[in-house]
């Protein structure tokens, strides 16, 4: 069966799949399509924000109903801060980082005390709390949102290029790929995956587990943070809607699509939703109900998602 | 602060917190029984709204829109429970809330299917959409039908709850599932019935805010939120605490939104009064929320031991 | 590995659309972005309808080239609007992008459409944001600049005398300008602003309020449902009878009427349009429009028709070279065209210059209710942000 205490790192594969994503801008300007390349880095930042909550729903067993609030939080920084001067994304995006961070570290400290549905409950409060401070609050932009001029800077290349953009968001998104394997396969994740099995008996071998979720909560929130940055500096726009309860929903699915305790599964899930939802959009407005449906059939006959169905099929 | 303005809003929050009551009743019983976390409440209520809205618009009567809407959404609820929130109960949360996350997304589109993304808007009954005078106060005559029907429907629920054999078994399954089994208490059977009612509560709650917002998709997606608030401060599966905590959200907010904004004028210069006012309004409920469970993890009136 | 491959192969459907969308010079493109959905809804869906009859009844064509209007649904989002536009600018091509209903939706969008050089033509808002310094020669107002109708209905309530007046809008541009524009011509006192969130559909404690500061009049702003509501509740509370009720147009228009019914009669309203102006262009609209869909068009649907009549005028005048952008521009300002609401030309910030009117909620002879024209009161009304503009 699976182990996910140790995540082999298969290098041919992984190399395939990156020289594709590496060359995806140039095909897209071969057709003289370049809306895709701005379409796949959306992809690609949701990818990295599905990721974040897989983390704490597939390896650390919280299922959080409010990741949506540390998206908005990395997302308000970067719009809080470009007009105030600030424009390189070497300070914004780990600014973005920070505030995803240090909002869930708010957030976790309290709803870690509960378990179960009530940890769903709370996480969804604070969300919720986030929500309307955002609607209420005239200098975040209360229900216009934030709306920015220019793309932040990085340096050499510069990100209003779509395509220069789309390669940033996909050396975060491996980078953090990267850096989550690491950490699951490192002491840290192995504790996690008892504590999800079995969180009593962790606490009485000697495991200090409020602390060690509390970290990983905050981990996530930093990554979820460092996706809200990208795509406000993506889409030059921010509203509340990007903290609204259902847009937590559409996390979650993404993570039980892809498959939830999969390195890959928030990834995957990403990808799968987002490219639905753009080739069926176009022929019906009722495309929410194939999503709909998809889901279901999923949660009921695949649990495992489609990493799961793959896997059988291997 | 004129004292008939107090009055008034006082009524507008009991009113808010009654129609929260019918939402919360059926979801905490089911959450209490099934321990099954329903998002697709909400979109029941949207569904009685919309029968109702059906029915009005064609007979012309005001009760036959509510019998029907009840009778109909009731309906639906078996089917759904029949269907699908059967094979959830031994699921776990997450699954339960994904899968009436896809219902709720699935209910949206065929409802617009059936009647279309623009808003019903339902009318009043003509002989209610007048004022009454109340002690030298002027106020909605519907909106005090809708606290009077929202009283009403709470004392029945309670007596049924507390004073029949059915309402035994739903309190025995509420405290212990196992214990009711082994006492002889067809649980299949009483979870659909739990179903069927909380189905019509929330139908109720639909019918009767229909003619004051608006008949829409999605109607539900919020109002879902404030159900949830509701009967995690009063504790999943009490109905005693999913009434106390409706009426304090109902309060809560309502007060919030009208005296707020004033008090902090007093308290503050303009400037800061004008932004901080609605934000810390709106957040109240939340905030009481999360300080509940900070306090109480499992809410004020817990049915389980 | 199959989990790796099939990553790519989804990759690679987000492509297959780009491989099927042809190139064609030899028709308008216009893309249509409008809110069709929710509270809201009713308002695109009248504009929506009114545009696509201007092109039905010019046979399917805009200024002599078969039109091909693209209709996609803003939901009232501005991300959802954002990436409509993407894929209109980047994707399709269109020629011209229309339809938007909420300022707060248009203003987060309008830089990536401005940017990439198509021309927008706003068929409702006007947001004071394009009429002054910022003011551009790819956006076109057509319908007003957001001051101007309720800075009307301001002067209308001077010269009615009424000295204390209770504000209420939503808390977004088109509100904040229309209640700016109100303050600018109305002289009397202002019994309190209020502002509440667009979509809100309770107003049981604003209402509660108003009647605690016992203004002389109310005047609110609250588009589609929402306006719908507030009348119904104001009225259900009693409250009409302390203070009467003032609005721009669109909340006393068609849709409005339609919902609310015997409680809108006697409500004043103004604005630059209304169903029994007389001109042939407008008798012809009217007619057809009640002929296509059963129903009396608002002052949104007269401002989306009018749209589409300039489109035309200057595709035409052109000689449908619309690859020609600058001259297409051109030709727009000048605006040759049978207007529905009369007389209409352009600023040199690319709003209109026009008249106000004055319109009450009445019972017709046969029974049913709708607006009557009791009044002009500005004429060739010039908005007041042009002359930051630095265009011509």
């Amino acid at each position: 069966m699976r182990n996910t205490l140790y995540i082999p790192l298969q290098p041919w594969p992984t190399l395939g799949v990156v020289a594709v994503l590496a060359l995806l801008p140039l095909a897209a300007a071969t057709l003289g399509q370049p809306f895709y390349v701005v379409f796949a880095t959306r992809v690609l930042i949701y990818a990295l924000i599905a990721t974040s909550l897989n983390l704490l729903i597939g390896y650390g067993g919280m299922v959080s109903f409010g990741h949506a609030a540390f998206v908005g939080a990395g997302a308000y920084t970067v719009a809080m801060l470009m007009p105030a001067g600030v424009a390189s994304a070497w300070l914004l995006w780990p600014a973005a980082l920070l505030a995803g961070a240090g909002f869930a570290f708010l957030v976790g400290a309290v709803s870690l005390r509960t378990r179960g549905v009530y940890f769903i409950m709370i996480t969804l409060a604070f969300a919720q709390m986030a929500y309307y401070l955002v609607l209420s609050l005239r200098v975040l932009g209360s229900d216009d949102g934030l709306t920015l001029g220019n793309r932040p800077s990085l340096g050499l290349v510069d990100l209003n290029r779509d395509t220069t953009f789309y390669y940033a968001a996909l050396a975060v998104l491996l980078a953090a790929l990267a850096g989550m394997r690491a950490l699951l396969n490192a002491p840290l994740g192995r504790a996690l995956h008892g504590i999800r099995d079995n969180e009593t008996r962790m606490e009485a071998i000697g495991f200090a587990t409020y602390r060690l979720k509390l970290l990983v909560f905050v981990i996530a929130g930093a990554a979820a943070g460092l996706g809200g940055g990208l795509l406000v500096s993506l889409n030059g726009l921010v509203g509340p809607n990007l903290l609204n309860w259902t847009q937590s929903g559409v996390l979650m699915i993404m993570v039980i699509l892809g498959g939830a305790g999969r390195l890959l599964g928030g990834a995957l899930g990403a990808v799968l939703l987002l490219v639905v939802e753009e080739a069926i959009a176009e022929h019906t407005i009722h495309w929410p109900l194939v999503i709909g449906v998809v889901l279901l059939a999923v949660v009921l006959f695949a649990p495992q998602g489609l990493s799961g169905l793959m896997r059988r099929r291997a | 602060m004129p004292l008939s303005l107090i009055a008034e809003q006082l009524l507008n929050g009991l009113q808010l917190g009654l129609m929260l009551f019918l939402l919360a009743a059926g979801l905490t019983l089911v959450f209490g029984i099934m321990d099954t976390i329903n998002l697709a409440h909400g979109s029941l209520y949207m569904i009685g709204a919309y029968i109702a809205a059906s029915v009005i618009e064609a007979s012309g009567s005001f009760l036959l829109g509510i019998a029907a809407a009840i009778a109909g959404t009731a309906l639906v609820g078996v089917a759904l429970e029949m269907a699908l929130l059967r094979r959830l109960y031994q699921r776990s949360h997450l699954s339960q809330v994904l899968a009436t996350f896809a219902v709720i997304l699935i209910a949206n589109e065929i409802v617009r299917m059936i009647w279309g993304s623009q808003p019903i808007l339902l009318n009043m009954p003509s002989a209610l959409s007048g004022p009454v005078e109340l002690l030298g106060l002027r106020y909605p005559a519907y909106r005090l039908v809708v606290i009077g029907v929202g009283l009403m429907t709470a004392i029945l629920l309670y007596l049924l709850v507390n004073r029949t054999r059915a309402g035994m078994w739903v309190r025995a399954g509420a405290s212990d599932r196992e214990m009711a089994e082994v006492m002889g208490v067809d649980t299949r059977r009483l979870f659909t019935l739990v179903f069927a009612i909380g189905a019509a509560l929330a139908a109720v709650a639909g019918a009767l805010l229909g003619p004051l917002l608006a008949v829409q998709v999605g109607m539900g997606d919020n109002i879902l939120i404030l159900a949830f608030v509701v009967i995690t401060i009063g504790g999943i599966g009490s109905i005693r605490g999913a009434l106390l905590a409706s009426l304090l959200v109902g309060l809560l907010d309502t007060a919030g939104r009208a005296f707020l904004p004033y008090l902090f004028r007093q308290m503050f210069p303009a400037v800061i009064a004008a932004e901080a006012g609605p934000a810390v309004a709106s957040m109240l409920i939340y905030v009481l929320m999360a300080a509940v469970l900070y306090f109480r993890p499992t809410g004020l009136f817990p049915a389980r031991g | 590995m199959r989990r790796l491959i099939s990553a790519l192969l989804l990759s690679a459907m987000a492509l297959l659309p780009a491989l099927t969308t042809a190139w064609a010079a030899d028709k308008v493109k216009v893309g249509f972005l409008s809110t069709l959905s929710g509270p809201g809804g009713a308002l695109g869906i009248d504009m929506r309808d009114a545009f696509l009859l201007a092109v039905k009844l010019n046979g399917g064509k805009l200024g002599g080239l078969p039109a091909d209007v693209n209709v996609v649904d803003d939901q009232q989002k501005p991300d959802v609007a954002r990436e409509a536009i993407e894929r209109f600018t980047k994707r399709d091509n269109v020629d011209l992008i229309t339809g938007m209903v909420f300022s707060n939706v248009l203003l987060p969008v309008m830089p990536t459409v401005l940017n990439t050089g198509t021309i927008y033509l706003s068929t409702n808002t006007g947001p004071e944001d394009y009429a002054g310094d910022k003011c551009n020669p790819n956006f076109f107002a057509v319908a007003w600049q957001n001051e101007d109708i309720p800075g009307a209905m301001g002067e209308v309530m001077n010269q009615r005398g009424l000295k204390n007046v209770y504000l209420i809008a939503p808390n977004y541009p088109g509100g904040r300008e229309t209640l700016a524009g109100f303050k600018r011509f109305y002289k009397g006192k202002i019994a309190d602003e209020v502002y509440v969130k667009l979509g809100q559909l309770d107003f049981a404690a604003e209402i509660a309020n108003i009647r605690a500061a016992k203004p002389d009049a109310v005047f609110f702003f609250l588009p589609g449902g929402m306006g719908i509501n507030f009348v119904k509740q104001y009225v259900a509370a009693g409250a009409d009878k302390d203070a009467k009720l003032f609005t721009p147009g669109f909340s006393a228009d068609e849709d409005t009427i339609k919902a609310v019914g015997e409680p809108m009669i006697g409500i004043l309203n103004t604005s630059q349009w209304a169903a029994d102006l007389d001109n042939p262009a407008n008798k012809k609209f009217v007619a057809e429009f009640q002929k296509e869909y059963g129903r009396l068009p608002t002052m949104y649907a007269s401002q989306a028709y009018d749209v589409a009549l300039l489109v035309d005028a200057a595709v035409k005048q052109i000689g449908g070279k619309v690859e020609d952008k600058e001259a297409l521009r051109k030709a727009l300002t000048e605006a040759k065209f049978d207007a529905t609401r009369g007389k209409f030309r352009f600023n040199k910030n690319n709003f209109p210059i026009q008249d106000y009117y004055l319109r009450e909620v009445y019972k017709d002879a046969g029974g049913r209710i709708t607006n009557k024209t009791i009044g002009k009161v500005f004429s060739d009304f010039h908005d007041v942000h042009a002359e930051k503009c630095k265009m011509k």
